[in-house]
């Protein structure tokens, strides 16, 4: 089967967003960019899925500005056998980037649709479970553990209180939690190979749909700041802290 | 504005997070419920005794027992013909529902707000926590995920309900429910625990999370929690997880056990009303947000602590 991964070129992980002092966003001019950490895993359980003899193709997908290619070339490396870069200055919300990406479903056809479960930058937590509902297939969430048997795949999903298991028809939808799996890192060889791999370019109008947000974003602030806290010296005063706070006897 | 509430259920009891849900939603307008499940009567009594809730809306039936989104979205689509917005705790279920439901509906889907702050416009946290959006939504209908810890719980008993059973469309035939291994615990649970003792890398191993961590918190009469350090090491299962991409927490108490701080775990535990740290790295980022730092080695500090309380 052909699997399809989106991934979405964000603010590294490691790096602290900082507001803008006129409160329009996130500051993210030259600041490290990287692969959602969770799309990189979504690329690496496609491929092992290949390596298993599952999976026959990986098509990488993003959506965003030019430069989302560099995170394109990143999948690329990493095993995906090719790419397709759909180019938009202005912020695709979840909305039309599942809308898009439904598009790329009926053309493409995949029978497995894995992506992050959330982006670390809007944390929204949104886009494979619409996809899912556009297409009408089913979602596997918060994925830890994907076996595909026959025209069925299994999900174990994290949920509040553990794990749960869900088994979907496929073609079906899924989105990886932080434990499916550990990513791999590109090797260089592999990465001068992912520049002639192929990457087409498109735009939302190619695919007849309006990506003009639905959210209007009024300010952006910091989060109220904790006040300084103090450092105790021993045991003994932490305990009467404690005391103090009424959580100890 | 009507208002559609998805009440969060486990062992025939409604979840706290509905109660936050419930708050928020009533800052909307009308509140309406949803109980969907199978063998749910209980749960539906208790949803109407709710304070200010209006009708719950009863769906019982094997197909919607586990919560399976692509039976209950549907569902809920169906009763949003006559409510304006849908509300849902932004749990597991709560969020792996919600936004199939927003996109069968067209509308962009508002997730985990902290507040409310008119009709349309709400506020959200992005960036791990590390940026506080306002957002206004110009869809006629609205779908939304609530943090728990951002509202206050509404009253479990004063309300008078009325209960009206539905039918839906059923199984959507797509999905099934195979199994579930849920973590067992004696211990208060994390998202609605006063008080939160967590460790991290430090512990070393799991025989040391156990031995040391978990003392501590049963004379606190705490939750236990983890750094994703801790779980990925194998100390702890997942569902211990605080942070972005675990749970959220906001404890009157939450108690630092050698987590250095990173911005991820921040994400999930800085609303706690009281931080306090215990790391032998005085420069550790955690001490930038406890109001009660104690550097030194937590083999001697913790079991120090549990003894003299």
């Amino acid at each position: 089967m052909k699997i399809l991964v989106p991934v979405k070129r964000v603010i590294d992980y490691n790096v602290k967003p900082r507001v803008k002092m006129d409160g329009t966003g996130v500051d993210l001019a030259n600041v490290k960019m990287s692969m959602n950490p969770f799309d990189e895993i979504a690329i690496e359980e496609a491929i092992r899925l290949k390596e298993k003899g599952v999976a026959t193709e990986i098509v990488a997908v993003s959506i965003g500005e030019q430069k989302a290619q560099e995170t394109l070339r990143t999948a690329l490396a990493m095993g995906a056998d090719r790419a397709i870069l759909i180019v938009s200055e202005t912020e695709v919300e979840p909305l039309g980037v599942a809308k898009l990406l439904a598009k790329i479903v009926e053309e493409e056809a995949p029978g497995l649709v894995i992506l992050g479960k959330q982006a670390i930058d809007d944390d929204s937590n949104q886009t494979g479970q619409m996809l899912a509902a556009l297409t009408g297939r089913p979602q596997g969430t918060f994925a830890s553990k994907v076996e595909v048997e026959g025209d069925t795949v299994k999900v174990t999903r994290e949920v509040d209180g553990g794990l749960e298991t869900v088994s979907l028809k496929t073609p079906a939808i899924v989105t990886t939690d932080l434990r499916l799996n550990e990513p791999r890192y590109a090797s260089l060889p592999n990465i001068m190979k992912a520049k002639s791999k192929p990457l087409a370019q498109k735009t939302p109008a190619d695919y007849g749909v309006d990506v003009s947000p639905r959210l209007k974003t009024l300010k952006v602030a910091e989060p109220p700041k904790r006040s300084a806290g103090i450092k105790v010296a021993d045991v003994d005063e932490l305990v009467a802290k404690l005391k103090a706070l009424g959580v100890a006897a | 504005m009507k208002t559609l509430v998805w009440v969060e259920h486990e062992g025939g009891a409604v979840k706290d997070a509905t109660l936050s849900a419930v708050t928020a939603a009533a800052k909307l307008g009308e509140v309406h419920l949803l109980v969907a499940g199978q063998g749910i009567g209980g749960i539906a009594d208790a949803a109407a005794k709710i304070a200010g809730v209006g009708k719950v809306h009863v769906a019982d039936g094997a197909a919607y027992a586990n919560a399976l989104p692509e039976n209950v979205a549907p569902l809920i689509v169906e009763l949003m013909g006559h409510h304006d917005a849908f509300v849902a705790p932004a749990t597991a279920n709560g969020k792996n529902i919600a936004p199939r439901v927003a996109a069968l509906l067209d509308v962009m889907q508002i997730s985990e707000i902290l507040s409310v702050e008119s009709e349309d416009t709400f506020t959200r946290p992005t960036y791990a926590g590390n940026a506080i959006a306002t957002v206004q939504s110009s869809d006629a209908k609205k779908v939304i995920t609530v943090r728990g810890t951002a509202f206050e719980k509404a009253a479990r008993e004063g309300g008078s309900g009325s209960v009206e059973a539905i039918s839906g469309g059923g199984d959507a035939g797509l999905s099934s429910f195979v199994g579930a291994e849920i973590s067992k615990s004696e211990r208060p649970e994390l998202t609605s625990a006063k008080v939160i003792v967590s460790g991290g890398r430090a512990l070393l191993n799991s025989e040391n999370f156990h031995s040391i961590i978990e003392p501590l918190a049963d004379k606190l009469g705490a939750g236990v929690g983890a750094s994703r350090a801790a779980v990925d090491a194998g100390y702890v299962p997942n569902d211990y997880q605080v942070g972005q991409t675990g749970k959220i927490v906001a404890p009157e108490v939450y108690i630092a056990v050698g987590i250095s701080g990173a911005i991820q775990h921040l994400a999930g535990m800085k609303d706690s009303k009281t931080i306090i740290a215990i790391n032998k790295d005085e420069e550790a980022p955690i001490f930038q947000v406890a109001d009660y730092g104690l550097v030194g080695d937590l083999f001697k500090i913790v079991p120090e602590l549990t003894s003299k309380l």
